[in-house]
């Protein structure tokens, strides 16, 4: 039976109107702004920005920078994630849980932590430099630049690979593997002909993920891109800028941007939609335990790639133990970084729980109404709705925070400055995460369930609210926890959009690393990665399977 | 409680019409089956009728008030669903009680109402579990509690037993059917399964694409069938190609029969429905239809024939005897109860020994 609904103004057709309503407020009106803004100069109609950005090589070039430095780590995460997810579901690997929950918690925390990090081990006076330049006279390779923004996009994004291709891999029936051994492919042979081409749509769905993150991301390059700018950066410098200050251009920017991303998230999509098989395991991979070097070898890779991508968390925490002097470490330990960071905290440790916790209020609340249109609601209008929100998912933090701050400055829709229009970026940036898992879990619900209630005398929202949502909740939790870990760490809306009375403690921490108080930035950024870790294990509690997606 | 009665019912979906035109009268306080195959628009038509469907075209009415427009949840209707749909988050007594609270019945009688049917469907003991730790059957018992509790004016139920394993579903039948006669409430049912139409209903109707094909007794649909498709669908039988004229049945290879109700009937080619009982096999010299046995299956009670009969293959059931009578290579003599037998058009469609036409 079609389920398409034709729409109704009943409960949810109210609802369905007051989301299209918010979404045209917040993020078309501001997308239309932003249009206005790029397209307006001093007479009138203009493409001179665009002109501008494309003729001047200082400007293009950033485009060039972003697209080889998201294409060279979209390369690295695949050749790191693919083998690593083929190892865990293949063979017996000791410690495996306590990997794949380290593997999350480095693609969970704040990149710019990992590139700070980084730069304090492999940096001019990091302490491996030194240590190999002291003992050896030899000079590591430079991390600033393209080489230190791929490590760190490589460790913090080849774990969305992993976790894509693990769950493709879950698919496949062992029946298919032992049928190829039968027919004498096995090992490697067997990898390439049966069992890659078999996932290559799911490595190429989180390939494409992976290259918009690496493309969008802001601090990594503000911290050690130094000569090498990306996209994000020359972005926030045009908007923020102290000496020329260029809305226009700055707007330009953001629209190229926007196309960028979306382009290429609709073209993931239609990948892999066409290329997907239809897969169901009945029997799944068993994984089978290793026998001499093999097994060290592949325990080798797998201790050394999850070793390196939770080093900077572990060091960053390491560090803020340590004694300083001023702005350098000196030798000893104490826990004075600690305690000059609730001095300088002043707000923002408040501001980096209230804004999220506030903003997670409305998104559980958005999530499961948008959720439930979505699955139960099928119309054009409500379809409309699920683009809609699916859209700022893809769009760099920093232009949703342009397009916010510029749309709402002045009266009557005066937002900027205050904790509201925080809020609604953190809200409708991400939104997307538990209105994935609740469609997710309301697509397991039998419908016979809401209509017997239906039938028992039950309102459509007395039905909704006491059947629906209860069931839904495992689903509504796992993502809830999702999007309120992203917003934690959450830094390039952050830093177009704060003020003092609303700095957060991932502004604080970039601030801090900025003006060199390295120990109390480690302090900080410990306490960003505790909160994380906790956030995690909660999520643990919730969901068994940990299938963190997305 | 309350009779059901339907108007030219009409259900799109998008440009596709399943339902044209139906109409249905169902007796106050009757159990009444919409049995067919699936896609014959039955459970369609049932959900039409709770208000899970929109209704394209046509009137529904519970006694004298026309629902088309009414809100399930006003609809005052049970419901048992195929899936149970009982609330895995809310323990036995409170699926049952769901209802009640939802009408805002006072404490005591609700406590006791719940309780009453709750001992009625033999589930008590299970009032505190959640229903993830009951079985299939029990399951089943409080969906139907939980849908009766209500004093709905109409019970619906849609293919309520297809999930039960065989046994359970024989003893469910007939739980269903002794409630059903306690409450005395109108009860419409959907299965595809004729013997369990057979065995519980008042009324049967039988649906082929969304049109009711014929609508009557058990009896009458399996003594009588409107048509050849009601013939072949309920029960089993086999239809062989004939000519009828003067009262005589002229069967392929030269064999006949006769009987004096067929005089009346128009001359001409007609189709046969002779149902495996209504043949009895009798010695090769005895009066009958000549014929073959070619195969032969024990089953216990009874044992079924393969038997040529004139270039056609037609199965044969007999109570079975402690001696083998028949072998595979037998020619016997075949005699039919001709009162019983069918005769159709050419077509299939009207049953001459029937007076009306429908379908």
């Amino acid at each position: 039976m079609a389920k398409q609904n034709r729409f109704r103004l009943d409960i949810w057709g109210w609802i369905t109107l007051v989301m299209l309503g918010v979404y045209a407020l917040f993020l078309i009106y501001p997308m239309l702004h932003l249009v206005r803004m790029a397209f307006t100069g001093e007479g009138g109609l203009t493409f001179a920005n665009f002109v501008k950005f494309f003729s001047k090589s200082y400007y293009s070039s950033t485009l060039v920078n972003s697209f080889k430095v998201s294409l060279a780590a979209t390369a690295t995460s695949v050749l790191v994630g693919v083998p690593m997810a083929y190892f865990f579901t293949l063979y017996r690997i000791r410690g495996k849980k306590l990997l794949r929950i380290l593997i999350i918690i480095a693609s969970m925390s704040a990149p710019f932590v990992g590139a700070y990090a980084w730069i304090l081990l492999l940096g001019r006076n990091g302490v491996v430099t030194n240590f190999f330049s002291g003992l050896f006279g030899i000079t590591m390779p430079d991390i600033y630049g393209f080489n230190g923004m791929l490590l760190v996009f490589t460790t913090q994004l080849f774990p969305l690979i992993f976790l894509y291709v693990t769950g493709a891999l879950s698919k496949v029936d062992n029946s298919l593997l032992e049928a190829s051994q039968n027919m004498g492919c096995s090992g490697i042979a067997r990898f390439f002909r049966v069992i890659l081409p078999l996932i290559t749509p799911t490595v190429l769905a989180g390939a494409l993920l992976v290259f918009i993150r690496a493309l969008s991301d802001f601090g990594t390059p503000m911290l050690m891109g130094e000569g090498y700018r990306t996209f994000p950066v020359i972005l926030y410098t045009e908007f923020v800028g102290e000496v020329s200050q260029n809305k226009g251009f700055a707007s330009a920017i953001a629209i190229i941007a926007i196309l960028i991303t979306t382009t290429v998230f609709f073209g993931q999509n239609i990948v892999s939609r066409r290329n997907s098989f239809a897969m169901n395991a009945l029997n799944t991979i068993t994984p089978k335990p290793m026998k001499g070097l093999h097994g060290v070898l592949v325990h080798a890779f797998c201790y050394i790639v999850v070793g390196i991508s939770i080093l900077p968390q572990v060091y960053v925490i390491y560090t803020s133990f340590q004694k300083t002097s001023g702005l350098i470490y000196v030798d000893g330990y104490s826990l004075d970084s600690w305690r000059s960071m609730f001095d300088k905290l002043g707000r923002s440790i408040q501001n980096s729980i209230i804004l999220p916790a506030l903003s997670l209020v409305v998104i559980i609340l958005m999530a499961v109404l948008i959720a439930y249109l979505s699955v139960r609601r099928r119309n054009p209008l409500t379809g409309a709705v699920d683009v809609l929100s699916m859209v700022p998912y893809v769009i760099p933090g920093t232009v949703v925070g342009i397009m916010l701050l510029t749309s709402f400055n002045r009266r009557p829709l005066l937002l900027s400055g205050t904790m509201a229009i925080m809020i609604i970026a953190l809200v409708i940036r991400r939104l997307p995460y538990t209105i994935r898992s609740s469609v997710g879990i309301l697509h397991q619900i039998p419908i016979a369930i809401e209509e017997a209630a239906l039938s028992l005398g039950s309102t459509k929202m007395k039905t909704f609210f006491k059947i629906t949502v209860p069931m839904m909740s495992s689903g509504i939790v796992s993502g809830a926890i999702l999007s309120w870990v992203t917003m934690i760490s959450e830094l390039s809306t952050a830093m177009i959009l704060y003020t003092g009375r609303t700095q957060t403690l991932t502004v604080s921490i970039y601030t801090e690393i900025i003006r060199g108080n390295y120990g109390v930035a480690a302090a900080m950024a410990s306490l960003l990665t505790i909160l994380t870790v906790i956030s995690l294990l909660v999520f643990y509690r919730f969901n068994k399977d940990g299938d963190v997606t997305m | 409680m309350s009779k059901i009665t339907i108007r030219q019912a009409v259900k799109r979906y998008g440009d596709n019409t399943v339902i044209s035109g139906l109409d249905l009268d169902i007796r106050d306080g009757e159990l009444f089956t919409l049995l067919g195959p699936s896609g014959c628009g039955k459970t369609t038509l049932l959900r039409m009728i709770a208000g899970f469907n929109s209704i394209e075209g046509g009137d529904f009415y519970f006694g004298d008030e026309r629902i088309n427009d009414k809100d399930p949840a006003k609809r005052n209707i049970g419901m048992v669903f195929q899936n149970y749909a009982i609330f895995p988050h809310m323990t036995v007594f409170d699926n049952v009680a769901f209802g009640l609270k939802n009408r805002k019945v006072d404490k005591p009688t609700l406590q006791r109402e719940t309780e009453r049917f709750l001992k009625m469907m033999q589930i008590d003991e299970y009032a505190k579990r959640l229903p993830q730790n009951l079985s299939g059957g029990q399951q089943q018992r409080v969906a139907l509690a939980r849908a009766l509790v209500i004093a709905p004016d109409v019970l619906l139920m849609d293919e309520p037993l297809s999930n039960l394993d065989a046994k359970l579903r024989v003893e469910m039948r007939s739980a269903i059917r002794d409630i059903q006669r306690e409450v005395g409430i109108t009860t419409v049912y959907v299965t595809h399964d004729q013997e369990e139409a057979m065995s519980i209903s008042d009324t049967i109707a039988v649906m082929r694409d969304g049109a009711i094909q014929h609508l009557g007794t058990p009896r009458e649909i399996y003594q009588r069938p409107a048509n050849l498709f009601v013939a072949t669908f309920i029960g089993r039988t086999n239809v062989l190609p004939g000519a009828l004229g003067g009262g005589v049945l002229s069967l392929a290879g030269g064999r006949s029969l006769s009987h004096d109700s067929w005089r009346t009937l128009p001359a001409g080619p007609v189709k046969v429905s002779i149902r495996p009982e209504e043949f009895s096999i009798a010695p090769a010299d005895a009066p009958g239809l000549e014929a073959v046995i070619t195969d032969s299956t024990y089953l216990g009670r009874s044992t079924h024939y393969t038997v040529e009969l004139g270039g056609e293959k037609v199965e044969v059931v007999e109570e079975s005897s402690i001696d083998e009578t028949h072998r595979p290579g037998d020619a016997v003599r075949l005699a039919v109860k001709c009162r019983e037998i069918n005769i159709f058009d050419v077509a299939g469609e009207n049953n001459l020994l029937r007076g009306e036409r429908h379908g």
